[in-house]
């Protein structure tokens, strides 16, 4: 018990999606300008790592694994996320069409977010059991979607400020991204300590 | 026509590099940026994918249909990656282990993605083949430069363990610039990466305003 909680404050915050391993920065730089919509598009992202990843145990397990199919990898992992995405979409459609229709665009999108696809493949890497995979991908999507609101509210902060028009746009949210970034390192002694 | 292929290799190269100007492909423009080596191993894997599937899009451009070919596209570039992927484990194992997760990775980059949907999808296949190339060539400097100024401030040294990456013949090129003790390891971590490209693509700004050219502010994340 103790191993898994340890385990996913590591892959939430210690490790993090975005800040540690750089993935899914074309979302957190895309869908990062008001904080409701970042935080649908954690929410909706957290979903679809959560399902894609329980599905690409199986998937890994029971056909790649099972008949030496290993380089098929790739190819398999991207159709079985782009179901799960589908999937998502028709189940957001039906449980709240306001959310769908604030997401929009994004939604289709997932497929190609990176944090989708390199959780998938860490947890291969990882060769985790069932339950400990699955929870190692739902604290990793929860730590992306913490990450995106936090971003969020800073860049309404950022958007009010006076900068440099060299610096306008990308540039100082990358300069900022870099801040929050060295603010996440402090819990880099949490794993070991 | 000329003057076509002039522009296509000037807008990979620099006018709208993947990188500093449409902000694409940011993940391993990152993550494996920590040495000029790792930058260039990672480009040029990058460029190989995108010049062949741009080529075989525009070559099956007539038989994919508007409402499939999302899907289509992907599982073109998700099989390049797999070939890449092989090889590079074949050919290259040490470059192949460095770069590791990022290989498999760049199904998910958008930058190729972006480029089969706004050109090759509607071109001819040489201007495609092209565009592929020098769009991934453009995003090869750029990674290299991110890694450079990365490994110089972090590390002092540039193109280190360039023979053991990529083959003996690069041992010439690797050097040190600062003495070992001048490196500051922050822009080895996470936050150093985030900084460095968030300057470069500053620097880019400016040079683009000396030359006159109006800046391009937004970069392409209003889509992506």
């Amino acid at each position: 018990m103790k191993d898994f909680a340890l385990m996913m404050i590591g892959a939430a915050l210690v490790n993090n999606v975005i800040l540690a391993r750089f993935l899914g920065l074309c979302s957190f730089m895309g869908v990062t300008t008001r904080i409701d919509t970042a935080a649908g598009m954690g929410l909706a992202t957290t979903f679809v790592i959560t399902v894609s990843s329980m599905a690409d145990w199986a998937v890994q397990h029971y056909l790649l694994d099972a008949y030496g199919l290993g380089y098929l990898r790739t190819v398999t992992f991207i159709l079985v996320i782009a179901s799960a995405v589908q999937f998502t979409e028709l189940t957001i459609r039906k449980v709240s069409p306001s959310l769908f229709q604030m997401l929009g665009i994004y939604l289709p999108l997932i497929t190609t977010n990176c944090a989708v696809l390199g959780v998938a493949l860490l947890l291969v890497e990882g060769h985790m059991s069932f339950i400990g995979s699955t929870l190692f991908a739902f604290a990793s999507s929860l730590g992306y979607s913490l990450v995106m609101v936090i971003f969020a509210g800073l860049r309404e902060r950022l958007a009010l400020a006076q900068v440099p028009r060299l610096f306008a746009g990308p540039p100082i949210a990358f300069i900022v991204a870099s801040l929050l970034a060295m603010a996440f390192m402090g819990f880099s002694g949490i794993s070991t300590g | 026509m000329a003057s076509n292929y002039k522009t296509i290799v000037k807008d990979g190269l620099w006018d709208n590099n993947g990188v500093f100007s449409m902000l694409l492909g940011m993940c391993p423009a990152m993550a494996m940026t920590t040495s000029a080596t790792n930058g260039f191993g990672m480009g040029v894997a990058t460029a190989v994918v995108m010049a062949a599937s741009s080529l075989l899009v525009a070559v099956f451009r007539g038989f994919i249909t508007q409402e499939v070919r999302i899907p289509v596209f992907i599982l073109i570039v998700a099989a390049m990656v797999t070939l890449v992927d092989l090889a590079m484990n074949a050919w290259m194992h040490e470059l192949y282990k460095v770069l590791g997760l990022f290989i498999p990775l760049i199904v998910s980059n958008c930058l190729p993605l972006a480029r089969l949907e706004a050109f090759a999808a509607k071109q001819p296949a040489l201007p495609s083949f092209l565009d592929g190339l020098f769009m991934g060539l453009g995003f090869t400097i750029a990674l290299t430069v991110i890694g450079a100024v990365r490994e110089i401030t972090g590390n002092g040294t540039l193109f280190a363990d360039a023979s053991l990456l990529l083959g003996p013949a690069f041992k010439a090129i690797e050097m040190r610039i600062l003495p070992a003790n001048m490196g500051v390891l922050m822009m080895i971590l996470p936050p150093g990466g985030f900084l460095v490209t968030g300057l470069l693509v500053v620097v880019k700004r400016m040079i683009d305003l000396r030359a006159g050219k109006e800046i391009q502010m937004g970069g392409a994340h209003s889509v992506a």
